[in-house]
């Protein structure tokens, strides 16, 4: 049935045909008619202090619900400062719909006032992005944009509406199919190239899987489970990939790269077949290509331009990681032995001394929640600290910027996150440099009293370059003392935020249980030597 | 290597920008892409030469199919396309050399376009190989100008690429 209505009031519409409960945004006079519009709806709006908080909290919304995120912005500076959390969710498959304002459509290409390309910016990272001209097409391809960003290898899609185009009236009816001809992402793994793939694993010695985060986004954590188990093959992983199986796994043996964990890294040296899931193996990953010359490797990716970029595939599978690994499953038999046994025997414990370690704060969280949290990161030493210590149970409970690596982003993705799950707890582990990067969004927790916990490790540095400048340039140190930083107590009490300083190990315990018990928003500040290396 | 690829693509603007930067951000290099609507409105059809290996190709097709817009790739095996490039050649003749130009131009099967006191100018469709063939014969004239339109491309016998058997080449 069609009715008469603005483009502007189609555009809620369309939002609430598509589930969605919650934007975060700002406005501003070229997104006005939107805001209207949503006026009178109940999607909830979240007003951040800045555009690229919005963004990350789409993002953190996204990644915990398996929905898309929505954000919005004004055009012009509003929508360039959406960039980077558009970014960083590009770079981790996140899907999110950005919606831009844009200058009246007579005026587009004159540098008026506010007028930015956006589509033009953000066509490298987006999956897809479009410039609405015609108001008839806006229901159409706004159900396109959800659609898109869902599905496939999933990833942010933005839309620019010039202002003149919102307010016009359009006859509305929502489209019965989308079909996009150049857009049909195939799910299922080619027949042919599973068999393969079981041969290959039934025939190896040594096989080790690295999972990535293309496993937790199709929800595949269950079925690799099962390969894991009957074919007895350990599982390293990528920074996105933790969670995809617990990390207290017997057969986990941790994360690889330049920051992974030494069990991971000697796994896939061993080991004489490599299988890929959902994973690009990018530098930091791999390191040196090389190591993978003489073993035979498996890629299962829906997104073929990922299988043979980065390393030469002999079974590649374009498809989702769920379809293909239960395919696999039904076909493969069982292993007897584990042959990374050694290894993981040799995992070494850190020895304790009486000092207070990032580590020791780390596993004191774990313990205390026992994994019943969602943890977001920042990006830095604590990230990595994280990523090593932190125990995750479930997938899709560790979340953090592992493609573009943004500062910034952990606080944000918090809250985002804290709305999509509001029955978990929600911990940010952050540094003092990142934190500083979007420390403002301690308003939005004020204003809508999101009750997430931020543990914020300062070292008044920017610890990883620090620790990057005192081995590679022999400790000429520029630019990564954050002299200056406020007093992070006093500034919690500005937004009305509790907060403890934790600098001693005998109170660890004590501060993690009071944070632990505290209803609502709290800061706990860890006071850090910026001498703590990343890896110990 | 140079490979061509026919690249079907929706009508759209922006489209053309979309392809070409990413042949930029990726650092591949195209030695020509030409543009023109097909037998369908909303259909452009793009052929694209590509300079580069078997890696190169692959991950450009592969690339290039991630965008919403593009429909079809098909890499053109060069035995069974026909392969066309049109070139317009301005080039410097007076009374003593116009005479060999224009023998020339028969023997090429090209035709004289445009005639002034001093220049002639050329139009000369046909492969590569034959443009620079007569491109090389008359730089002894002196070339003023030279505009090509880059390489275009369709498959010989009944064989069409459309956007109906889209699942075939992936
Ligand atoms: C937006 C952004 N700017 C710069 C960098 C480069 N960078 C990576 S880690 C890092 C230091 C992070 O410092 P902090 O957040 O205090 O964490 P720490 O390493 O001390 O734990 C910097 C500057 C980055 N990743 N992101």
């Amino acid at each position: 049935m069609k009715r008469k209505m603005t483009v502007a009031r189609a555009m809620v519409e369309v939002l609430k045909s598509e589930g969605v409960e919650i934007i975060f945004g700002i406005p501003g006079a070229a997104i006005y008619p939107f805001y209207d519009a949503l006026y009178s709806s109940d999607i909830k709006h979240v007003l951040v202090r800045t555009e690229q908080a919005a963004a990350h909290e789409a993002s953190g919304y996204a990644r915990t619900t398996g929905k898309v995120g929505v954000c919005v912005a004004t055009s012009g500076p509003g929508a360039t400062n959406l960039i980077t959390g558009i970014a960083t969710a590009y770079m981790d498959s996140v899907p999110i719909v950005a919606i831009t304002g844009q200058v009246n459509s007579s005026l587009i290409g004159k540098d008026v006032f506010q007028e930015v390309d956006i589509t033009g910016a953000t066509a490298p990272f987006t999956k897809h992005n479009y410039l609405v001209k015609d108001p008839k097409k806006i229901v159409k391809v706004l159900k396109e944009a959800f659609y898109i960003a869902s599905t496939g290898r999933r990833g942010p899609v933005l839309i620019d509406v010039p202002i003149d185009v919102q307010m016009q009236e359009i006859e509305f009816e929502l489209p019965k199919e989308i079909d996009i001809p150049g857009y049909k992402p195939k799910e299922r793994g080619h027949p042919l190239q599973i068999k393969r793939a079981v041969e290959a694993i039934e025939n190896s010695q040594r096989p080790v899987i690295c999972s990535g985060g293309g496993v937790i986004a199709s929800k595949a954590s269950e079925e690799l489970k099962t390969l894991v188990e009957k074919q007895k093959i350990p599982v390293i992983s990528t920074l996105m990939g933790i969670g995809s199986i617990p990390t207290d796994h017997p057969y986990y043996l941790g994360m690889i790269g330049s920051h992974g964990q030494k069990e991971a890294n000697i796994a896939l040296r061993q080991a004489d077949l490599l299988i890929v899931i959902g994973a690009r193996l990018a530098d930091r990953a791999l390191g040196d290509t090389k190591i993978t010359e003489n073993m035979k490797i498996i890629h299962i990716d829906i997104d073929p331009a990922e299988i043979g970029k980065n390393v030469d595939t002999n079974i590649p599978i374009v498809g989702d990681a769920k379809q293909v690994l239960s395919e696999i499953n039904k076909r493969i038999s069982e292993r007897k032995d584990f042959w990374a046994q050694e290894i993981k025997a040799q995992k070494k414990e850190i020895k304790e001394d009486g000092n207070l370690h990032p580590y020791d704060v780390l596993k004191e969280i774990s313990r205390a929640y026992n994994g019943d949290y969602i943890i977001t990161t920042d990006v830095g030493q604590h990230q990595i600290w994280a990523a090593h210590n932190v125990y995750i149970k479930e997938p899709g409970t560790f979340i953090t910027s592992g493609g573009l690596g943004t500062m910034g982003y952990g606080v944000p993705a918090a809250i985002g996150a804290k709305f999509g799950r509001p029955d978990k707890e929600v911990i940010s582990i952050t540094g003092d440099g990142s934190f500083q990067m979007l420390l403002q969004e301690l308003a939005t927790i004020k204003r809508e009293q999101v009750p997430i916990k931020i543990v914020l490790f300062n070292n008044t540095r920017l610890g990883m370059v620090y620790e990057l400048q005192k081995k590679r340039c022999t400790g000429r140190f520029i630019a990564t003392c954050l002299d200056g930083n406020p007093d992070f107590m006093i500034l919690a009490k500005a937004y009305g935020i509790e907060s403890l300083r934790l600098e001693s190990k005998e109170k660890l315990k004590e501060a993690i249980e009071i944070m632990k018990n505290h209803n609502g928003p709290f800061l706990l500040e860890v006071v850090t030597s910026p001498d703590e290396p990343t890896i110990p | 290597m140079k490979y061509t690829l026919s690249v079907l693509v929706e009508n759209h603007p922006g489209v053309l920008s979309r392809v070409a930067g990413l042949f930029s951000r990726r650092g591949f290099n195209i030695d020509s892409l030409a543009v023109g609507v097909t037998e369908d409105p909303t259909i452009s059809r793009m052929t694209i030469v590509v300079n580069g290996d078997d890696y190169i190709v692959e991950q450009v097709t592969k690339q290039l199919n991630k965008l919403i817009d593009v429909i079809k790739i098909k890499k053109l095996n060069p035995k069974e396309a026909v392969e066309r490039e049109l070139a317009l050649i301005k080039v410097n003749a007076n009374s003593q050399t116009r005479s060999d130009i224009i023998q020339i131009t028969e023997i090429f099967r090209a035709n004289i376009v445009d005639v002034s006191k001093e220049t002639l100018t050329i139009e000369i469709s046909g492969d590569e190989d034959k443009i620079e063939a007569l491109i090389e014969l008359l730089k002894q004239y002196g070339i003023r100008e030279v505009v090509r339109t880059g390489l275009i491309a369709i498959e010989r016998g009944t064989k069409v690429i459309t956007k109906s058997k889209s699942e075939e080449d992936d």
